[in-house]
Protein backbone atom coordinates (compact mmCIF):
# COMPACT_ATOMS: atom_id res chain seq x y z
CA UNK A 1 0.00 0.00 0.00
CA UNK A 2 1.10 3.49 -0.63
CA UNK A 3 -0.25 6.89 0.63
CA UNK A 4 -1.80 9.23 -1.63
CA UNK A 5 -2.05 13.16 -0.28
CA UNK A 6 -5.12 14.59 -1.94
CA UNK A 7 -5.17 18.37 -2.26
CA UNK A 8 -8.18 20.44 -1.34
CA UNK A 9 -9.49 20.89 -4.82
CA UNK A 10 -9.95 16.95 -4.99
CA UNK A 11 -11.25 16.25 -1.17
CA UNK A 12 -15.02 16.99 -1.95
CA UNK A 13 -14.56 13.55 -4.16
CA UNK A 14 -12.72 11.51 -1.23
CA UNK A 15 -15.13 12.45 1.51
CA UNK A 16 -12.99 14.93 2.58
CA UNK A 17 -10.19 12.72 3.15
CA UNK A 18 -6.29 14.14 3.02
CA UNK A 19 -4.84 10.64 2.38
CA UNK A 20 -5.85 7.72 1.56
CA UNK A 21 -3.95 3.93 0.92
CA UNK A 22 -4.26 2.55 -2.16
CA UNK A 23 -2.68 -0.50 -3.63
CA UNK A 24 -0.51 -0.40 -6.87
CA UNK A 25 2.68 -1.09 -7.99
CA UNK A 26 3.24 1.67 -10.59
CA UNK A 27 2.13 5.28 -10.73
CA UNK A 28 -0.63 4.47 -13.25
CA UNK A 29 -1.72 1.44 -11.24
CA UNK A 30 -1.84 3.39 -8.13
CA UNK A 31 -4.28 6.44 -9.83
CA UNK A 32 -6.29 4.07 -10.95
CA UNK A 33 -6.65 2.14 -7.82
CA UNK A 34 -7.43 5.67 -6.54
CA UNK A 35 -9.83 6.62 -9.44
CA UNK A 36 -11.69 3.32 -8.33
CA UNK A 37 -12.24 3.63 -4.86
CA UNK A 38 -13.26 7.44 -5.88
CA UNK A 39 -14.85 7.68 -9.34
CA UNK A 40 -15.56 11.22 -9.14
CA UNK A 41 -12.13 11.82 -9.14
CA UNK A 42 -11.75 10.85 -12.81
CA UNK A 43 -12.97 13.72 -14.74
CA UNK A 44 -10.20 16.11 -12.71
CA UNK A 45 -7.35 13.66 -12.57
CA UNK A 46 -7.23 11.08 -16.00
CA UNK A 47 -7.17 12.67 -19.51
CA UNK A 48 -9.22 10.60 -22.22
CA UNK A 49 -6.37 8.80 -23.30
CA UNK A 50 -5.90 7.68 -19.56
CA UNK A 51 -2.87 9.99 -18.77
CA UNK A 52 -2.73 12.14 -16.33
CA UNK A 53 -4.69 15.25 -17.12
CA UNK A 54 -2.05 18.41 -18.60
CA UNK A 55 -2.80 20.46 -15.10
CA UNK A 56 -2.37 17.44 -12.85
CA UNK A 57 1.61 17.30 -11.54
CA UNK A 58 2.59 13.62 -9.56
CA UNK A 59 5.18 14.10 -6.45
CA UNK A 60 6.35 10.26 -5.49
CA UNK A 61 8.28 10.88 -2.16
CA UNK A 62 8.68 14.08 -3.70
CA UNK A 63 10.11 13.92 -7.08
CA UNK A 64 8.30 14.96 -9.96
CA UNK A 65 7.16 11.84 -11.51
CA UNK A 66 8.29 13.06 -14.95
CA UNK A 67 11.87 13.02 -13.89
CA UNK A 68 11.57 9.57 -13.19
CA UNK A 69 9.47 7.11 -15.31
CA UNK A 70 6.56 9.20 -15.31
CA UNK A 71 3.07 7.15 -14.72
CA UNK A 72 5.63 3.78 -14.81
CA UNK A 73 7.86 4.79 -12.16
CA UNK A 74 7.58 1.95 -9.56
CA UNK A 75 5.91 2.60 -6.45
CA UNK A 76 6.87 0.57 -2.97
CA UNK A 77 5.31 0.03 0.20
CA UNK A 78 5.37 3.09 2.36
CA UNK A 79 6.35 5.44 -0.60
CA UNK A 80 3.71 8.68 -0.81
CA UNK A 81 2.52 10.18 -3.83
CA UNK A 82 1.50 13.89 -4.02
CA UNK A 83 -1.29 14.66 -6.60
CA UNK A 84 -0.75 19.16 -7.03
CA UNK A 85 -2.18 21.32 -9.55
CA UNK A 86 0.50 22.45 -12.30
CA UNK A 87 -0.59 26.11 -12.07
CA UNK A 88 1.12 27.65 -9.32
CA UNK A 89 4.61 29.78 -8.99
CA UNK A 90 6.47 32.31 -10.84
CA UNK B 1 -6.69 60.09 -7.27
CA UNK B 2 -8.73 56.70 -7.98
CA UNK B 3 -11.02 56.48 -5.17
CA UNK B 4 -13.83 57.90 -7.29
CA UNK B 5 -14.30 55.12 -10.47
CA UNK B 6 -14.79 51.81 -8.87
CA UNK B 7 -18.25 50.18 -9.40
CA UNK B 8 -18.54 47.03 -7.22
CA UNK B 9 -19.50 46.54 -4.23
CA UNK B 10 -16.52 45.42 -1.69
CA UNK B 11 -16.47 41.84 0.22
CA UNK B 12 -15.98 38.55 -1.68
CA UNK B 13 -18.90 37.38 -4.05
CA UNK B 14 -21.00 34.84 -2.87
CA UNK B 15 -22.29 33.99 -6.40
CA UNK B 16 -20.33 32.58 -9.45
CA UNK B 17 -20.93 35.46 -11.90
CA UNK B 18 -22.31 39.21 -10.93
CA UNK B 19 -24.07 40.77 -13.94
CA UNK B 20 -23.36 44.70 -14.28
CA UNK B 21 -20.01 44.21 -12.39
CA UNK B 22 -17.02 45.59 -13.12
CA UNK B 23 -15.49 42.36 -12.36
CA UNK B 24 -17.87 39.37 -12.98
CA UNK B 25 -16.03 36.38 -11.37
CA UNK B 26 -13.52 33.55 -12.28
CA UNK B 27 -13.31 31.95 -14.97
CA UNK B 28 -11.03 28.66 -15.97
CA UNK B 29 -8.50 29.19 -18.78
CA UNK B 30 -8.78 25.66 -19.63
CA UNK B 31 -12.52 24.63 -19.82
CA UNK B 32 -14.40 28.11 -19.35
CA UNK B 33 -16.08 27.01 -15.97
CA UNK B 34 -17.38 30.27 -13.89
CA UNK B 35 -16.78 30.17 -10.34
CA UNK B 36 -16.97 32.97 -7.25
CA UNK B 37 -14.04 35.35 -6.86
CA UNK B 38 -12.02 33.57 -3.79
CA UNK B 39 -8.71 32.12 -2.82
CA UNK B 40 -9.72 29.30 -4.88
CA UNK B 41 -6.98 28.92 -8.11
CA UNK B 42 -7.90 25.76 -9.68
CA UNK B 43 -10.64 24.75 -11.67
CA UNK B 44 -13.15 22.05 -9.63
CA UNK B 45 -14.01 20.45 -12.78
CA UNK B 46 -10.53 20.01 -14.16
CA UNK B 47 -8.00 21.18 -12.45
CA UNK B 48 -6.77 24.27 -14.75
CA UNK B 49 -6.02 27.56 -13.76
CA UNK B 50 -8.83 29.94 -12.44
CA UNK B 51 -8.73 33.47 -13.78
CA UNK B 52 -10.41 36.66 -13.09
CA UNK B 53 -13.31 38.00 -15.43
CA UNK B 54 -14.22 41.39 -16.49
CA UNK B 55 -16.97 43.20 -17.74
CA UNK B 56 -15.24 45.76 -20.13
CA UNK B 57 -18.52 47.10 -21.55
CA UNK B 58 -18.65 48.36 -17.70
CA UNK B 59 -14.81 49.52 -17.31
CA UNK B 60 -15.54 51.28 -20.28
CA UNK B 61 -17.96 53.38 -18.94
CA UNK B 62 -15.05 55.32 -16.93
CA UNK B 63 -11.82 53.97 -18.29
CA UNK B 64 -10.61 56.72 -20.71
CA UNK B 65 -7.75 58.35 -21.89
CA UNK B 66 -8.51 61.57 -19.94
CA UNK B 67 -9.61 59.96 -17.14
CA UNK B 68 -6.46 57.95 -16.60
CA UNK B 69 -3.95 61.21 -17.44
CA UNK B 70 -5.91 62.90 -14.50
CA UNK B 71 -5.10 60.68 -12.09
CA UNK B 72 -2.33 60.13 -9.70
CA UNK B 73 1.03 58.21 -11.19
CA UNK B 74 0.80 54.31 -10.47
CA UNK B 75 -0.46 51.04 -11.09
CA UNK B 76 -3.67 52.32 -9.61
CA UNK B 77 -4.53 54.78 -12.05
CA UNK B 78 -5.35 51.38 -14.41
CA UNK B 79 -7.41 50.21 -11.24
CA UNK B 80 -10.85 49.77 -13.42
CA UNK B 81 -8.48 46.73 -15.25
CA UNK B 82 -7.28 45.20 -12.23
CA UNK B 83 -9.01 42.60 -9.70
CA UNK B 84 -9.52 44.44 -6.23
CA UNK B 85 -12.28 45.93 -5.33
CA UNK B 86 -10.85 49.42 -4.17
CA UNK B 87 -7.12 50.56 -4.64
CA UNK B 88 -5.67 49.96 -1.08
CA UNK B 89 -5.12 52.52 1.60
CA UNK B 90 -1.92 51.57 2.40
CA UNK B 91 0.48 50.30 -0.16
CA UNK B 92 3.55 50.88 -1.80
CA UNK B 93 4.27 53.22 -4.78
CA UNK B 94 4.29 51.29 -7.53
CA UNK B 95 4.64 51.38 -11.67
CA UNK B 96 4.37 54.49 -13.40
CA UNK B 97 8.45 53.83 -14.94
CA UNK B 98 9.83 55.69 -17.80
CA UNK B 99 10.19 54.25 -21.00
CA UNK B 100 13.37 55.10 -22.37
CA UNK B 101 14.90 55.58 -25.70
CA UNK B 102 17.82 53.44 -25.77
CA UNK B 103 19.88 54.82 -28.80
CA UNK B 104 23.50 54.07 -28.21
CA UNK B 105 23.00 50.77 -27.21
CA UNK B 106 19.93 49.94 -30.46
CA UNK B 107 22.94 49.26 -32.71
CA UNK B 108 24.97 47.14 -30.52
CA UNK B 109 21.85 44.79 -30.83
CA UNK B 110 21.16 45.37 -34.30
CA UNK B 111 18.20 47.42 -34.54
CA UNK B 112 17.45 50.56 -34.47
CA UNK B 113 14.54 51.55 -32.78
CA UNK B 114 14.78 50.63 -28.79
CA UNK B 115 12.68 51.48 -25.97
CA UNK B 116 13.79 50.28 -22.44
CA UNK B 117 11.24 50.25 -20.04
CA UNK B 118 12.61 50.16 -16.72
CA UNK B 119 11.39 48.18 -14.26
CA UNK B 120 14.77 48.40 -12.12
CA UNK B 121 13.06 51.36 -10.33
CA UNK B 122 10.08 49.93 -8.46
CA UNK B 123 10.25 50.31 -4.75
CA UNK B 124 11.46 47.00 -4.35
CA UNK B 125 13.34 47.25 -7.29
CA UNK B 126 11.82 44.71 -9.28
CA UNK B 127 8.54 44.76 -11.49
CA UNK B 128 7.35 42.33 -9.29
CA UNK B 129 5.96 44.90 -7.28
CA UNK B 130 3.31 45.52 -9.31
CA UNK B 131 2.25 41.48 -9.10
CA UNK B 132 2.50 41.90 -5.68
CA UNK B 133 0.36 44.89 -4.87
CA UNK B 134 -2.83 43.53 -6.12
CA UNK B 135 -2.44 39.98 -4.82
CA UNK B 136 -1.72 41.91 -1.61
CA UNK B 137 -4.39 44.19 -1.97
CA UNK B 138 -6.54 40.89 -2.55
CA UNK B 139 -5.32 39.95 0.41
CA UNK B 140 -6.53 42.06 2.51
CA UNK B 141 -9.95 42.05 1.14
CA UNK B 142 -10.00 38.35 1.91
CA UNK B 143 -8.76 39.11 5.31
CA UNK B 144 -5.71 36.41 5.26
CA UNK B 145 -3.36 36.28 8.50
CA UNK B 146 0.09 36.26 6.46
CA UNK B 147 1.25 37.25 2.85
CA UNK B 148 3.57 34.54 1.55
CA UNK B 149 5.59 33.29 -1.61
CA UNK B 150 7.69 30.82 -3.10
CA UNK B 151 10.35 32.81 -4.71
CA UNK B 152 13.35 32.88 -7.06
CA UNK B 153 14.43 35.97 -5.15
CA UNK B 154 12.99 39.31 -6.35
CA UNK B 155 9.08 38.25 -5.76
CA UNK B 156 10.86 38.27 -2.38
CA UNK B 157 11.81 41.32 -1.47
CA UNK B 158 8.25 42.06 -3.34
CA UNK B 159 6.07 40.53 -1.27
CA UNK B 160 8.48 41.27 2.18
CA UNK B 161 8.27 44.75 1.18
CA UNK B 162 4.22 44.70 0.45
CA UNK B 163 3.21 42.78 3.27
CA UNK B 164 5.35 45.66 5.75
CA UNK B 165 3.36 48.36 3.75
CA UNK B 166 0.02 46.31 4.20
CA UNK B 167 0.92 45.28 8.13
CA UNK B 168 0.93 41.77 7.51
CA UNK B 169 3.89 39.38 8.68
CA UNK B 170 5.49 37.40 6.03
CA UNK B 171 7.13 34.09 5.41
CA UNK B 172 9.32 34.16 1.98
CA UNK B 173 10.34 30.11 0.99
CA UNK B 174 13.33 30.49 -0.94
CA UNK B 175 15.55 27.91 -2.52
CA UNK B 176 18.37 27.84 0.16
CA UNK B 177 21.17 28.44 -2.45
CA UNK B 178 19.65 32.21 -3.21
CA UNK B 179 22.13 34.74 -3.38
CA UNK B 180 22.94 36.70 -0.36
CA UNK B 181 21.53 40.36 -2.32
CA UNK B 182 17.74 38.60 -2.43
CA UNK B 183 18.25 37.06 0.82
CA UNK B 184 18.90 39.94 2.97
CA UNK B 185 16.70 42.20 0.88
CA UNK B 186 13.66 40.49 2.06
CA UNK B 187 14.84 39.99 5.71
CA UNK B 188 15.12 43.76 6.02
CA UNK B 189 11.46 44.62 5.49
CA UNK B 190 10.77 41.91 8.45
CA UNK B 191 9.97 39.12 6.57
CA UNK B 192 10.35 35.38 8.05
CA UNK B 193 12.85 33.32 5.79
CA UNK B 194 12.37 29.97 5.22
CA UNK B 195 15.58 28.51 3.10
CA UNK B 196 14.25 25.25 1.35
CA UNK B 197 17.28 22.54 0.54
CA UNK B 198 16.14 22.37 -2.97
CA UNK B 199 15.17 23.88 -6.46
CA UNK B 200 12.64 26.46 -7.08
CA UNK B 201 10.18 23.72 -8.24
CA UNK B 202 10.95 21.56 -5.15
CA UNK B 203 9.95 24.94 -3.27
CA UNK B 204 7.07 25.51 -5.23
CA UNK B 205 5.38 22.16 -4.67
CA UNK B 206 5.89 22.36 -1.04
CA UNK B 207 4.51 25.96 -0.51
CA UNK B 208 1.39 24.55 -2.60
CA UNK B 209 0.72 22.20 0.37
CA UNK B 210 1.36 24.95 2.59
CA UNK B 211 -0.68 26.79 0.84
CA UNK B 212 -3.15 24.72 1.42
CA UNK B 213 -2.83 23.81 5.20
CA UNK B 214 -2.34 26.77 6.62
CA UNK B 215 -4.27 29.41 4.63
CA UNK B 216 -1.85 31.84 4.05
CA UNK B 217 -2.10 34.71 1.32
CA UNK B 218 0.54 32.80 -1.15
CA UNK B 219 0.85 35.84 -3.92
CA UNK B 220 1.97 33.18 -6.22
CA UNK B 221 -0.55 29.78 -5.50
CA UNK B 222 -3.76 30.87 -3.73
CA UNK B 223 -3.44 34.34 -5.23
CA UNK B 224 -2.24 33.94 -8.53
CA UNK B 225 -5.36 34.43 -10.43
CA UNK B 226 -4.94 38.07 -8.77
CA UNK B 227 -1.01 38.21 -8.56
CA UNK B 228 -0.60 37.64 -12.45
CA UNK B 229 -3.24 40.21 -13.45
CA UNK B 230 -0.69 43.02 -11.88
CA UNK B 231 1.72 42.73 -14.61
CA UNK B 232 -0.77 44.11 -16.92
CA UNK B 233 -0.01 47.15 -15.87
CA UNK B 234 3.54 46.85 -18.19
CA UNK B 235 1.71 47.17 -20.79
CA UNK B 236 -0.56 49.76 -20.00
CA UNK B 237 2.30 51.86 -18.95
CA UNK B 238 3.88 51.45 -22.47
CA UNK B 239 1.11 52.42 -24.18
CA UNK B 240 0.26 55.48 -22.23
CA UNK B 241 4.25 56.06 -23.01
CA UNK B 242 4.45 55.90 -26.01
CA UNK B 243 1.01 58.39 -26.66
CA UNK B 244 -1.34 55.29 -26.32
CA UNK B 245 -0.35 53.12 -29.38
CA UNK B 246 1.70 49.41 -29.63
CA UNK B 247 5.28 48.91 -30.43
CA UNK B 248 5.93 46.57 -32.96
CA UNK B 249 7.52 44.04 -30.80
CA UNK B 250 7.78 43.41 -27.25
CA UNK B 251 10.63 41.81 -25.29
CA UNK B 252 10.70 39.96 -22.30
CA UNK B 253 12.11 37.38 -19.65
CA UNK B 254 10.16 34.16 -19.32
CA UNK B 255 10.39 32.53 -16.02
CA UNK B 256 6.70 30.71 -15.22
CA UNK B 257 5.76 32.70 -18.04
CA UNK B 258 2.86 34.61 -16.11
CA UNK B 259 4.20 38.46 -16.83
CA UNK B 260 5.04 37.58 -20.96
CA UNK B 261 1.53 36.42 -21.39
CA UNK B 262 0.01 38.76 -19.29
CA UNK B 263 1.91 41.90 -20.97
CA UNK B 264 0.15 40.56 -24.29
CA UNK B 265 -3.20 40.85 -22.27
CA UNK B 266 -2.70 43.89 -21.29
CA UNK B 267 -2.40 44.88 -24.74
CA UNK B 268 -5.32 42.98 -25.90
CA UNK B 269 -7.43 44.56 -23.20
CA UNK B 270 -6.84 48.11 -24.30
CA UNK B 271 -7.53 47.30 -28.03
CA UNK B 272 -11.05 46.18 -26.27
CA UNK B 273 -11.28 49.37 -24.96
CA UNK B 274 -10.58 51.60 -27.61
CA UNK B 275 -7.45 52.87 -25.42
CA UNK B 276 -5.16 52.20 -28.57
CA UNK B 277 -5.56 50.75 -32.19
CA UNK B 278 -5.66 47.17 -32.25
CA UNK B 279 -2.28 46.03 -34.11
CA UNK B 280 -0.19 42.91 -34.21
CA UNK B 281 2.40 43.21 -31.79
CA UNK B 282 5.10 40.57 -31.81
CA UNK B 283 5.61 38.39 -27.88
CA UNK B 284 9.41 38.20 -27.94
CA UNK B 285 10.56 36.24 -24.68
CA UNK B 286 13.75 35.31 -22.96
CA UNK B 287 15.00 32.49 -21.11
CA UNK B 288 18.67 31.07 -19.59
CA UNK B 289 20.27 28.35 -21.64
CA UNK B 290 20.87 26.59 -18.37
CA UNK B 291 17.02 26.71 -17.96
CA UNK B 292 15.37 26.86 -20.65
CA UNK B 293 12.08 24.60 -20.48
CA UNK B 294 10.17 27.13 -22.84
CA UNK B 295 12.71 27.92 -25.48
CA UNK B 296 12.74 24.25 -26.02
CA UNK B 297 8.80 23.86 -26.30
CA UNK B 298 9.58 26.37 -28.82
CA UNK B 299 12.05 25.18 -30.83
CA UNK B 300 10.68 21.75 -31.25
CA UNK B 301 7.27 23.12 -32.09
CA UNK B 302 4.96 21.88 -29.59
CA UNK B 303 3.65 23.34 -26.55
CA UNK B 304 4.26 20.59 -24.04
CA UNK B 305 6.60 21.58 -21.80
CA UNK B 306 9.29 19.12 -21.04
CA UNK B 307 10.56 20.67 -16.98
CA UNK B 308 13.82 20.88 -15.91
CA UNK B 309 15.11 18.97 -13.00
CA UNK B 310 18.41 21.04 -12.11
CA UNK B 311 18.54 24.67 -13.86
CA UNK B 312 22.40 25.22 -14.06
CA UNK B 313 22.81 29.49 -14.82
CA UNK B 314 23.70 32.43 -12.89
CA UNK B 315 20.76 33.80 -13.85
CA UNK B 316 18.26 31.95 -10.91
CA UNK B 317 15.25 34.60 -10.57
CA UNK B 318 14.19 32.38 -14.26
CA UNK B 319 15.36 29.09 -12.76
CA UNK B 320 12.05 28.06 -12.76
CA UNK B 321 12.00 24.11 -14.18
CA UNK B 322 8.40 23.51 -14.06
CA UNK B 323 6.85 26.89 -15.62
CA UNK B 324 2.89 27.28 -14.73
CA UNK B 325 2.41 29.17 -18.09
CA UNK B 326 4.87 27.90 -20.02
CA UNK B 327 2.31 26.55 -22.78
CA UNK B 328 0.79 29.70 -22.59
CA UNK B 329 4.22 31.67 -23.36
CA UNK B 330 4.42 29.33 -26.07
CA UNK B 331 1.16 29.76 -27.89
CA UNK B 332 1.48 33.47 -27.50
CA UNK B 333 5.47 33.62 -29.10
CA UNK B 334 4.24 31.04 -32.20
CA UNK B 335 0.54 33.10 -32.54
CA UNK B 336 2.38 36.51 -32.36
CA UNK B 337 5.02 35.80 -35.03
CA UNK B 338 7.59 36.28 -31.89
CA UNK B 339 10.13 33.99 -30.31
CA UNK B 340 11.74 32.32 -27.38
CA UNK B 341 15.46 32.56 -27.10
CA UNK B 342 17.63 31.05 -25.08
CA UNK B 343 20.67 32.92 -23.62
CA UNK B 344 24.29 31.74 -22.64
CA UNK B 345 25.14 33.10 -19.31
CA UNK B 346 28.30 34.89 -21.15
CA UNK B 347 26.41 36.49 -23.26
CA UNK B 348 23.82 37.58 -20.48
CA UNK B 349 26.55 39.00 -18.39
CA UNK B 350 27.81 41.16 -21.26
CA UNK B 351 24.46 42.39 -22.30
CA UNK B 352 24.56 43.66 -18.19
CA UNK B 353 27.16 45.43 -18.66
CA UNK B 354 26.25 46.90 -22.57
CA UNK B 355 22.78 48.47 -21.00
CA UNK B 356 24.57 49.95 -17.57
CA UNK B 357 27.78 51.24 -19.57
CA UNK B 358 25.88 52.24 -22.63
CA UNK B 359 22.72 54.02 -21.35
CA UNK B 360 23.01 54.08 -17.10
CA UNK B 361 20.68 51.57 -16.75
CA UNK B 362 21.45 48.23 -14.04
CA UNK B 363 19.21 45.40 -14.60
CA UNK B 364 19.45 41.86 -12.93
CA UNK B 365 20.16 38.92 -14.50
CA UNK B 366 16.91 38.50 -16.67
CA UNK B 367 16.97 41.72 -17.95
CA UNK B 368 20.96 40.73 -19.30
CA UNK B 369 18.72 37.62 -20.94
CA UNK B 370 16.43 39.86 -21.94
CA UNK B 371 18.33 42.22 -24.13
CA UNK B 372 20.09 39.13 -25.09
CA UNK B 373 16.94 38.14 -26.25
CA UNK B 374 16.56 41.27 -28.70
CA UNK B 375 19.69 40.33 -30.64
CA UNK B 376 18.82 36.69 -31.04
CA UNK B 377 15.29 37.66 -32.37
CA UNK B 378 17.10 40.06 -34.80
CA UNK B 379 19.47 37.91 -35.72
CA UNK B 380 16.02 35.23 -36.06
CA UNK B 381 14.50 37.57 -37.87
CA UNK B 382 11.68 37.97 -35.47
CA UNK B 383 12.75 41.64 -35.05
CA UNK B 384 12.42 43.63 -38.68
CA UNK B 385 14.27 46.64 -40.44
CA UNK B 386 12.57 49.33 -38.52
CA UNK B 387 10.74 47.76 -36.22
CA UNK B 388 10.13 49.69 -32.90
CA UNK B 389 11.00 47.54 -29.72
CA UNK B 390 10.14 47.91 -25.91
CA UNK B 391 12.37 45.75 -23.98
CA UNK B 392 11.04 45.13 -20.32
CA UNK B 393 14.44 45.26 -17.33
CA UNK B 394 12.24 43.76 -14.53
CA UNK B 395 14.98 43.63 -12.32
CA UNK B 396 18.17 46.18 -10.50
CA UNK B 397 21.68 44.70 -11.05
CA UNK B 398 22.12 45.41 -7.07
CA UNK B 399 20.23 42.20 -6.57
CA UNK B 400 22.54 39.90 -9.17
CA UNK B 401 26.21 41.80 -8.23
CA UNK B 402 27.98 38.90 -8.78
CA UNK B 403 27.16 38.67 -12.91
CA UNK B 404 28.25 42.31 -13.51
CA UNK B 405 31.81 40.65 -13.93
CA UNK B 406 30.81 36.72 -15.42
CA UNK B 407 33.71 36.79 -18.14
CA UNK B 408 34.87 39.80 -17.43
CA UNK B 409 39.01 39.30 -17.57
CA UNK B 410 41.01 40.22 -14.32
CA UNK B 411 39.08 43.46 -13.38
CA UNK B 412 41.83 45.29 -12.95
CA UNK B 413 41.31 48.66 -15.06
CA UNK B 414 43.47 50.15 -17.59
CA UNK B 415 43.02 54.05 -17.95
CA UNK B 416 39.86 55.13 -19.96
CA UNK B 417 38.79 51.46 -19.57
CA UNK B 418 35.56 50.66 -17.40
CA UNK B 419 36.63 48.47 -14.17
CA UNK B 420 38.11 48.75 -10.77
CA UNK B 421 41.69 50.46 -11.10
CA UNK B 422 44.13 49.25 -8.38
CA UNK B 423 44.29 50.82 -5.22
CA UNK B 424 46.89 53.92 -5.34
CA UNK B 425 48.60 55.46 -2.63
CA UNK B 426 47.02 58.99 -1.92
CA UNK B 427 49.82 61.01 -4.23
CA UNK B 428 49.64 62.71 -7.55
CA UNK B 429 52.31 60.76 -8.64
CA UNK B 430 51.02 57.27 -7.65
CA UNK B 431 47.68 58.51 -10.04
CA UNK B 432 50.18 59.80 -12.41
CA UNK B 433 51.81 56.56 -12.84
CA UNK B 434 49.00 54.30 -12.93
CA UNK B 435 47.76 57.01 -16.00
CA UNK B 436 50.90 56.43 -17.84
CA UNK B 437 50.21 52.92 -17.94
CA UNK B 438 51.71 51.58 -14.45
CA UNK B 439 49.29 49.19 -13.35
CA UNK B 440 52.04 46.88 -10.95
Amino acid sequence: MSTVRIPPTLRTATGGAKQVEVPGGTVREVVRGLVAAYPALEAQLLAPDGDLNRFVNAFLNDTDVRHLQSLDTPVGEGDTLVLLPAMAGG
Amino acid sequence: MTTEILTSSPGSSSSTTRPGARITGMRCRNCGRAEAISLAYVCPACFGPLEVAYDYAVIGQTLTRAAISARAPGIWRYAELLPVETPPTRSLPVGSTPLLTADRLAPTLGIERLWIKDDTRNPSLSFKDRAVAVAAARAVEFGVTALACASTGNLAGATAAAAAAAGLPAYVFIPADLEPAKVDHALAYGATVVPIDGTYDDVNRLCLEVADETGWGFVNINLRPFYAEGSKTLAYEIAESLGWRSPDVVVAPVASGAMFTRVARGFEELAELGLIEARPIRFVGGQAAGCAPVATAFERGTDVIEPVREPDTIVRSLAIGNPADGRYAVELAVASGGSIEAIDDLVTAAAIRDVARLEGIYPETAGGVTLAAVAAARRRGTIRDGDEVVALLTGNGLKTPDARTLGHGDGIARPGEPGLAPVLRPNLSAFERWLGGDVA
